[in-house]
């Protein structure tokens, strides 16, 4: 007879697959996981707390720093709901660049997560062509806004920069390269017998199941649910633009890539119209007074985010600080059907299963 | 004539150097300084016209090569340099040439409506109209059947509209009455609605016909067709806005601004087709973005108006969802309820603190409701009371809630939500770790942010960090 014995294991927070400072610990039965229960927090700044002393405009600073990857939603979360608040009608030119610069950055987040989750599971050269594709794009961004990562870009009323000369033809030129680049990804990667092999069945849950977790972005979308805010509760100039919900029904981390590597292309096509529509001229700023005062109240928006819907809540007293600010931030939410799914896995599926949720742990901890 | 005289002179300078410098015969002198004169004119040349101009220098450099081997062998370096760099160049151009036919439509079409943009911003600072851009019979011919498309489209919506505030005076004294009407004001205003949306597609239709024999090529037709579908749904979306305005004279204003705008994008289509080429292809294509910017504009000002007019367009959602909670839960479930206008008009409900957890339970399983996706959960410290926010959405019908409690703020508790939603987990651990709020019910409520050994709660509003040192 073999006594088999619960042995405890820690995973992180320093280690490289979690892609930050995340702790799991997992009880384990030889390779099976009985257990998995997160521990988060250790990246937690205090933002909200932090933005009761901040003048709106010095917020945005602080969300770049959330969601890193693809800081211009994040920037553009809280803008927009200050807009929203105090009614703003942003000029068209804004609008068109925010439009830009979030959907490159949309393209880049999911660049940077296809990368990483084959890096994950042991393919090392996609990472590598990833990120040359998404160097292109932290150029143009850099261009624009002057950061790489922490663009600081978005004001409320319209943006802070525009485009310098050429950077419109740039991003048009972007968009045929990325499309050649992509169908090459594909080529490398999506048919590989090995890769399918660790994704496909991997974390799988239903629709029922997503929706009751509160999971949003492509890991809703990959349990069939046609759900997109940009599509579904239009924000921006996103109605003016022709595009589709990539939706799986499989709902296990092989649909999830799909999602996501169809959304770059969804993307890619926003970016082609917006280019196109592009206002030669025009302001980059409404009129906004220059110590931004919102209105006694609350108020709630969401926009979809790469990883999902990100949201603001704003209670203000009428004062030039908020009075809360609370950000819905979509990584948060998303990981907590972790446990679930590791729940009686093997824990060789552990990294696959935690990178196909693709979280940022700046915006994990807030 | 004087290029020649330059280039004796030229020429003899050099000579006058060489001979200083090394022993050469005067002959290779003469020759080498006529080379030198050949190829730098060869140069210019060069510089005015094109590779065939190259090719020919280079020729007569090979002869010169023949004849006078050392002269002309720097010559003939220098000009293959040039040579080349040209050839690079005009590969460069050529390039662009073929990439510029690929996407010749995309970009003649953004042409053309940078135009049109450019015409429209002039037209609106001199506020003259269209007098003094009229040409050729072929853009005269566009540019009328560009404002007779607009015309009949501002038409439309004129009608469009009228019928919204139609059902608007209706709706507005059905309200009014007795709230026993409620259900049959419903039935009836379904049946309107639908009418309504009838005859906007019949008219739609109409319209479709009429485009249809206009000359717009095929492909600039689908797009102006997907645009118009796009534009179905914003009236429709508009005239249920309208359905809730109790004031028809803002209606009426704001009926008349949407037609004067729609004028006035008429004689701005009008305008663009006229500095348009004749290319119809690219008319089409400016013709169908300024239709969009039209309808994306006549939208945006629409919605700004209801936000100005008091009634909400969610205003038939929060008396839903208040008639079904109340027919089902007792007038006493509820604290408050109203319209956010601050929050993209969310319908607000405020339940109390001991009925909380039904009301969310209710919200959830109602199968008329059905809010089955918890979109957010957050506590706030507002130091008279505590508050814990949730943002509902039902996937079924496509709508929003925000439901609110205040709570006591000494000992703040409240039922969680877990047992509803599994992903109310993680946020109430982060209220309770930030805010203190205690959720009854939690399966495993500990900090979540902060380490757990934290003391107090950093949200709210009397913290003040624990020093052990103090």
């Amino acid at each position: 007879m073999i006594r088999t014995e619960e042995m405890l294991l820690n995973v992180g927070p320093q280690h490289p697959s979690t892609h930050g400072v995340f702790r799991i610990v997992l009880k384990i039965d030889g390779e099976q996981i009985v257990e998995a229960t997160p521990v988060i927090g250790y990246l937690h700044r205090g933002t909200e707390k932090l933005a009761e002393d901040l003048q709106y405009t010095q917020i945005i600073p602080y969300t770049d720093r959330m969601d890193y990857l693809a800081a211009m939603t994040n920037n553009y979360v809280i803008c927009h709901a200050v807009e929203t608040m105090m009614d703003l009608e942003v000029p068209e030119r804004a609008e068109y660049l925010r439009v830009l610069v979030m959907e490159l950055g949309r393209i880049a987040s999911h660049l940077v997560w296809f990368g990483t989750y084959l890096l994950d599971i042991g393919a090392m050269s996609p990472f590598l062509y990833a990120f040359r594709e998404r160097e292109v794009i932290i150029n143009l961004l850099n261009e624009i806004s002057g950061g790489r990562l922490t663009f600081n870009y978005m004001r409320v009323g319209g943006v802070k920069w525009d485009a310098p000369e050429g950077w419109i033809d740039k991003v048009r030129d972007f968009v045929p390269y990325m499309r050649e680049q992509l169908a090459g990804y594909h080529d490398l990667v999506t048919g590989n017998e090995i890769f399918l092999a660790r994704v496909k069945g991997i974390g799988k849950y239903t629709k029922e199941e997503a929706l009751a977790y509160s999971l949003s972005g492509a890991n809703l979308r990959c349990t069939g649910v046609k759900w997109d805010l940009r599509k579904d509760e239009p924000y921006s100039i996103y109605d003016r633009f022709d595009f589709d919900i990539p939706a799986r029904e499989e709902g296990d981390a092989w649909s999830r890539y799909q999602c996501r590597m169809a959304e770059i292309e969804e993307a890619l096509k926003i970016i082609e119209q917006a280019v196109e529509q592009f206002p030669d001229e025009g302001k980059i700023m409404a009129k906004v007074p220059r110590i931004i005062k919102p209105p006694a109240g609350e108020t709630y928006v969401r926009i979809e985010s790469p990883r999902g819907e990100i949201g603001c809540y704003i209670a203000s007293k009428g004062k030039k600080e908020p009075y809360r600010l609370k950000f819905r931030r979509p990584s948060f939410y998303n990981l907590q059907i972790l446990p679930k799914l590791l729940k009686g896995e093997n824990i060789s599926n552990l990294i696959a299963i935690l990178g196909g949720v693709d979280i940022v742990l700046g915006e994990v901890d807030g | 004539m004087s290029d020649e005289k330059d280039k004796d002179l030229n020429g003899t300078e050099h000579g006058e150097e060489n001979e200083s410098n090394d022993a050469e015969t005067l002959a290779e002198k003469k020759t080498r300084a006529v080379a030198e004169a050949k190829a730098k004119a060869a140069e210019l040349k060069k510089k005015r016209e094109e590779e065939k101009v190259v090719k020919a220098g280079q020729a007569e450099e090979e002869t010169q090569e023949d004849a006078k081997a050392r002269a002309a062998a720097e010559a003939k370096a220098r000009a293959a340099e040039l040579r080349k760099k040209r050839e690079e160049e005009k590969l460069a151009e050529a390039d662009e040439q073929i990439e510029s036919k690929e996407d010749a439509k995309a970009r003649a079409a953004a042409e053309a409506k940078a135009r049109a943009a450019e015409l429209r911003k002039k037209r609106e600072a001199e506020k003259s109209v269209g007098s003094d851009t009229v040409d050729d019979t072929a853009t005269a011919k566009a540019k009328a059947a560009a404002a007779a498309k607009a015309k009949a489209e501002a038409l439309k919506k004129k009608k469009e509209r009228e019928q919204a505030v139609e059902s608007v005076v209706g709706d507005d004294k059905a309200s009014a009455k007795a709230k026993a009407a409620a259900a049959a004001k419903a039935k009836a205003e379904a049946l309107r609605k639908k009418k309504e949306r009838e005859q906007a597609a019949e008219s739609e239709s109409g319209d479709d016909a009429a485009s249809a024999k206009a000359k717009a090529a095929a492909a600039a037709k689908a797009k102006a067709e997907a645009l118009r579908k796009k534009k179905e749904k914003a009236a429709q979306a508009g005239s249920d806005d309208d359905a809730d305005d109790a004031k028809a004279k803002a209606a009426a204003a704001a009926k008349a601004k949407a037609a004067a705008l729609a004028n006035k994008r008429a004689k701005e289509q009008a305008g663009g087709g006229a500095t348009d080429d004749e290319k119809a292809k690219a008319i089409a294509a400016a013709k169908a973005k300024a239709k969009a910017a039209a309808a994306a504009r006549a939208k945006g000002s629409k919605t700004e108006e209801a936000e100005e007019e008091k009634p909400s367009p969610n205003q038939p959602l929060l008396n839903k969802y208040v008639k079904v909670i109340k027919e089902h839960l007792g007038e006493e479930v509820l604290e408050d309820f109203y319209i956010n206008k601050l929050a993209k008009h969310v319908p607000t409900l405020v339940a109390k603190p001991e009925t909380f957890y039904k009301l969310a339970e209710f919200l959830k399983r109602n199968e008329q409701l059905a809010f089955d996706f918890l979109s957010e959960l957050h506590g706030s410290d507002f130091e008279t009371h505590m508050e814990v926010y949730l943002y509902l959405y039902s996937f079924q019908n496509r709508q929003p809630v925000s439901l609110k409690v205040k709570i006591d703020r000494d000992e703040p508790s409240v039922d969680s939500v877990t047992p509803l939603w599994e992903g109310a987990n993680w946020p109430e651990r982060e209220a309770y770790d930030l805010l203190g709020i205690t959720f009854k019910g939690h399966p495993n409520l500990t900090r979540i942010m902060m380490p757990d050994d934290w003391v107090g709660h950093p949200l709210r509003k009397d913290y003040e960090q624990y020093d052990v040192e103090v």
